[in-house]
Parts: structure tokens; sequence; C-alpha cells
């Protein structure tokens, strides 16, 4: 096979331009809170208690939002798996006792990932019945979507109440990670930075599997143009099915990690965090993994200085931090370019 | 040639409650180029998202190999070995033009995998895709673009392509590209259905021709005859076509 001899038309050399602007916001944020916060080591303190907590939601909203970005499926139910796993935690640990109390750390982190893969494989398996009952027959219809997926989430909330019943159920953590350590004048929860390590491998591997794998090809092409990614010959339905897998496993993962954040349980969990991971999908962009990504740094930073600075409009302030994003960028700190 | 690749016989489409195809009656001849023209509106690209089952035939056949395929889904009938070039291109805009060519490979894992031979002959055809390989594809120009959703469609080989109105909007000299890459692929033998408004592009390439109007192919034939009838030419393509003579 020979090329033709055409020469090609001049052409200029597209810039490569990275939008770095939305994620320092994140930075900025974090600086601009520190003045007002006043004491440096407590202005630490909550930096890291924010990055905890941000990449905790991440977790969770990642699934989600590629959820809606490849089938325009809006899951309220989502928050169901977050409770499903939280609740698992706490009969994994609890049948742990013997791990959970030795001081070491070792013991102590083994039962903990033990309670993660517990809660991924049930909350994954869960999801699975999930999408095959209530999500498959509304396809496309929006509004019995939304319904039928709230619908399930509160038959979830039921059923874990029949199970682990509706009283809260203590969560404490394992003993070598009670406490806090001195970062110079800075007291930093041990669970924080164990789970600011794991939120960041979990991010490191979405985002390794997001770019380096077909599969994460895929679920970004697909994202974009679904009809596409069938005309190439590849089922988008299979790959949304594994996504929304992935995604309740890892709300499963985040539960856990969240319900260890609050040291305690409650059936409304799901629900509470519901909340939270809505707002950061929105504003990280529909469909945008990165965004959401972003989105959770802000809120959870944001949660933390506004519940230190001002308790009472702490609630309050990621629905402003909301709206002042959507003003700047109506479809989200990263729009998804549709088709 | 030998007999069709494809054919679509009285194929109805409805989309929504429009009733958009009124009976195509369609033959693409095996190995050759054949030239779907048009007036704008007439069910062009409805009738190749019904061959490519992105809508459905609400009635008739579509033979693909004698096969009835007008029941399968997308993803089945561009398994068969056919590709789809839409009107929009298609083109992931979040993706570099390297990952666009490797979801395009199916059969290679990653861009890596891709036939090595097949890739350089691609970028003998259109050179601007080695050059911006590894930039995301939505920074390329719209003949770049264009380049890329064409080259998608050829990097493993095919049976049948579908191109719908490959030079839409693209300047005189890469439409020029255009052409030259696809007689090159008519070098290859393989069968390809376009859709194009260009009368030129159509008359340099096409081997056989319909015409399409209001949903119904009302005149098919060769190029040859087409081109050297200006009567029928007025009759079929009317003014559109006035402005290229
Ligand atoms: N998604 C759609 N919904 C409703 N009508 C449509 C849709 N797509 C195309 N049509 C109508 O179908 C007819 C044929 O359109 P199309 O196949 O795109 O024509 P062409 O490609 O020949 O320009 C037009 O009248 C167009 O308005
Ligand atoms: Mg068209």
């Amino acid at each position: 096979m020979e090329a033709p001899a055409v020469a090609p038309a001049p052409e200029a050399l597209p810039k490569v331009r990275t939008d770095l602007l939305p994620l320092l916001l994140v930075p900025l944020l974090a600086l601009a809170a520190a003045p007002l916060v006043g004491s440096f080591p407590t202005w630490v303190t909550l930096t890291v208690a924010g990055i905890a907590m941000g990449l905790i939601i991440f977790i969770i909203a990642s699934g989600l939002t590629l959820v809606f970005g490849l089938m325009d499926v809006l899951n309220f139910g989502h928050g169901v798996f977050i409770a499903l796993g939280a609740f698992l935690a706490t009969t994994v640990l609890g049948g742990m006792a013997d791990w959970t109390a030795s001081q070491s750390l070792a013991a102590n982190l083994a039962a903990i990932f033990a309670a993660m893969a517990v809660a991924m494989a049930v909350a994954g398996a869960v999801g699975m019945a999930f999408e095959r009952v209530i999500i498959r027959p509304v396809y496309g219809q929006h509004l019995k979507q939304i319904l039928i997926t709230m619908g399930g989430m509160i038959v979830g909330e039921e059923l874990i109440k029949v199970i682990w019943g509706p009283q809260a159920i203590p969560l404490p953590l394992p003993a070598a990670l009670r406490g806090a350590i001195l970062i110079g004048d800075a007291a930093v929860e041990k669970y924080r930075i164990v789970a600011v390590v794991i939120g960041l491998a979990v991010f490191a591997a979405i985002f390794w599997v997001l770019s380096r794998t077909k599969a994460g090809l895929l679920i970004r092409a697909g994202v974009q143009d679904r009809e596409m990614v069938e005309a190439l010959g590849y089922r988008i339905r299979r790959l949304f099915v594994g996504v929304f897998v992935a995604g309740s496993a890892l709300a499963g993962l985040g539960g856990v990690m969240w319900g260890l954040y609050q040291q305690s349980v409650i059936p409304q969990i799901g629900a509470q965090v519901n909340i939270l991971i809505f707002i950061v999908i929105i504003i990280g962009g529909l469909g945008s993994a990165g965004g959401s990504f972003v989105g959770a740094l802000l809120v959870g930073l944001l949660a933390n200085y506004a519940g230190f600075l001002a308790p009472k409009v702490a609630l309050f302030s990621n629905i402003l931090l909301m709206v002042l994003v959507l003003l700047w960028r109506p479809q989200g700190l990263y729009p998804v370019a549709k088709r | 040639m030998s007999g069709a690749l494809l054919a679509l016989e009285g194929v109805h489409t409805h989309i929504g409650a429009y009733h958009i195809l009124h009976g195509v009656h369609l033959t693409v001849p095996r190995g050759g180029l054949t030239v779907l023209l048009g007036r704008n509106g007439a069910g062009k690209t409805t009738t190749l998202r019904t061959i490519m089952g992105l809508w459905r035939a609400s009635h008739g056949r579509v033979l693909f190999e004698g096969a009835d395929i007008a029941a399968r889904a997308t993803p089945e009938v561009a398994r068969l070995g056919i590709a789809y070039v839409p009107e929009n291109m298609g083109v992931f805009s979040d993706l570099t033009v390297e990952e666009n060519m490797a979801l395009a490979a199916r059969g290679a894992r990653r861009a890596a995998e891709i036939d090595r031979a097949r890739l350089e002959w691609i970028f003998g055809l259109f050179p601007a895709l080695r050059k911006f390989w590894l930039h995301p594809a939505g920074l390329l120009s719209g003949g770049q673009k264009q380049m890329l959703a064409v080259a998608r469609a050829i990097v493993e080989p095919r049976k049948l392509l579908i191109v719908d109105e490959p030079t839409k909007g693209l300047a005189p000299a890469i439409v020029q590209n255009m052409v030259s890459a696809f007689r090159e692929l008519k070098r290859t033998e393989t069968t390809i259905l376009l859709v194009e408004q260009n009368f030129h592009f159509a008359r340099a390439l096409g081997d056989t021709v319909a015409v399409m109007d209001d949903g119904r192919v009302v005149h098919a034939g060769t190029m040859a005859a087409l081109a050297g009838d200006e009567a029928l030419q007025q009759r079929l393509l009317g003014l559109a076509l006035a402005a290229h003579h």
C-alpha cells in the first residue's frame, strides 16, 4: 500500500492546553482560609481533615458521576451503597475485635482492609442487582428514574434497619489508629492520615484505569458520545453495568471510610452523604471524574473550615459553593463535551 | 465487483412520530464506491443510521452479505465489518488522536498494538495525524478531525465503509486530500458507501450512484451515466448542482 503524493495543507500546531484553573481553587481555598482560622496548627488540622473528607467523598462520587455521564442515569439510590458499606464495617470490625483491639498497626489495618473488601464485594453485588431490577426498566425516563431510585434508597434504608436495627451503631477506630500525632504544633488525627493515603491510592487507581486501560478510554469516550462507541463495535450496556458495579463497590468502600471518620453509623448515613455527593458531581461537571475530584476536595475543605469558623452556616456553605461555581461555570468546573 | 455487499429492500424508518424513510431500495456493489446524493433533508443520514442500527427500520430488510441485519444492535452491525463515519465525525475530543485510533482498532488492547504497517499507510494518507498523534482530538481543526474520523474507520480492514459527508465545511486543499485518500482506499478493494453533497467530489470517486428525495431513492445507476447526462443531473439534483458547473 502506498500513500498518494498530496502536499498536506499548511497546519498550525495546536497548543496543548490543560485547564488547571479549577484545580487551583483547592490551594486557593486553603490559603484563603488560613488568615480566617488564625492559628496555623488549627489550620493544618482542619486542612488535613478536609482533604481526608474530600477524598472519601470523591471515592463515593466518582462512580455516580460516570454512571450519569455514560447513560444519563441519575441514581439517587447511590447512598444505599454507602450505608451498606458502613454497616458491614460495624459487623466485620465487630467480629474482628481481637484484631482491632490489638496495638499492632498491621493487625488494625488488616481488619480495616477486610472490612473494605467485604463492603466492596457486597455493595458491588447489590449494585449489580440494583442496576438490573431498578435502573434498567427506566432507562431514558428521567422522572421515573428519580422516583424509583429514591424509592430504592428508602427500601434499602429500611432493609438495613431490619438487619442492623434502627439505632446508631458505634464504629470505633482500631486501637493503634486512635488519637492524633503532632506535626509541629498541629494535632493530626491518625485515621485522617490513613484516609488520605487510601484516598490517594484509590484516586490513582481510578485515574490509571481511566487513562491507561481500554475500558477506561471507552468509559471516557462513552461519556462523550455513546452512539459512536457503539458504532465502533463496543457494547456500551456491558460497559455501563461494569461502571455501575464498580461505582457501587467504591461507594461501599467510601461508606466504610466515612463510618470510621464519624466513628458511628446510622441508617440515614446514605441520605446524608447523598446531598454532599450530588453537590460534588454538579460542581465538578456531570460525567467528569476529574471534576468530581476537585469538587470533592473543595467540599471537604470548606465543610471543615466552615464547621470551625461558623458552625451555624456550615451546612449552607457547600450549597453556596455550588451556586458560586455554577455562576462561574454553569456546566461545572470541567464540563463534559457532549455530542 | 461481484454482486451486492449491502442491499436495502423497501426500508421504512420512523423517528418518533415522523415517518422519514418511505421504502428505500439501495444496492451497494461489492468492491465499488457508491455515492448517495440528494438535497438536504432527503433522508441520506437517516438511511445510513438505519443501516448501522442507530435507528430501527420499521419495515423492510437490510441485507449484508445476504443476511438481514435490520434487527441487530449497532455494536453487532459494526462487528460484521462495517465502519461508520457519522456526519458529526464522532471524534472523542477529550481523548488524544492516538487514543481515538486505539479504540477504533478493536483488535488492539492499546495503541502500541495497532498494526504498524497499516498505521504508516494511514499517516501517508493523512500526515497531520502523525504530527498531532499525542494531542487531544478536540484541538484539531475541522479538516483534521475529519481525517481522524476516516482514519479510525480504516485502522483495521473492514468490509464496508460508510461515510456521511466527509467534505462538509472543508477547505479545498483538504477536500483534495480526501479525494486522494478515498482513491487510495478504492485501490484496496474496500466497499464504500459515501453520502456527498459536493458533486465534484462524488463524480471524481463514484462508481455507482443513488439519488434520494423525500425518503426514497429516486434514481440509481452508474456514475458515468449520470456524469454524462446534464439533463438528468438537472432533473435529479436541480439547482443545488448548478453552482458547481
Ligand atoms: N432526530 C430526528 N428527529 C426528527 N426528525 C428528524 C431527525 N433526524 C432527521 N429528521 C428528519 O428526517 C429527514 C431526513 O433527514 P436526514 O436523514 O438527516 O437528511 P439528509 O441527511 O439527507 O440531509 C429531515 O426532514 C429531518 O428533518
Ligand atoms: Mg445528512
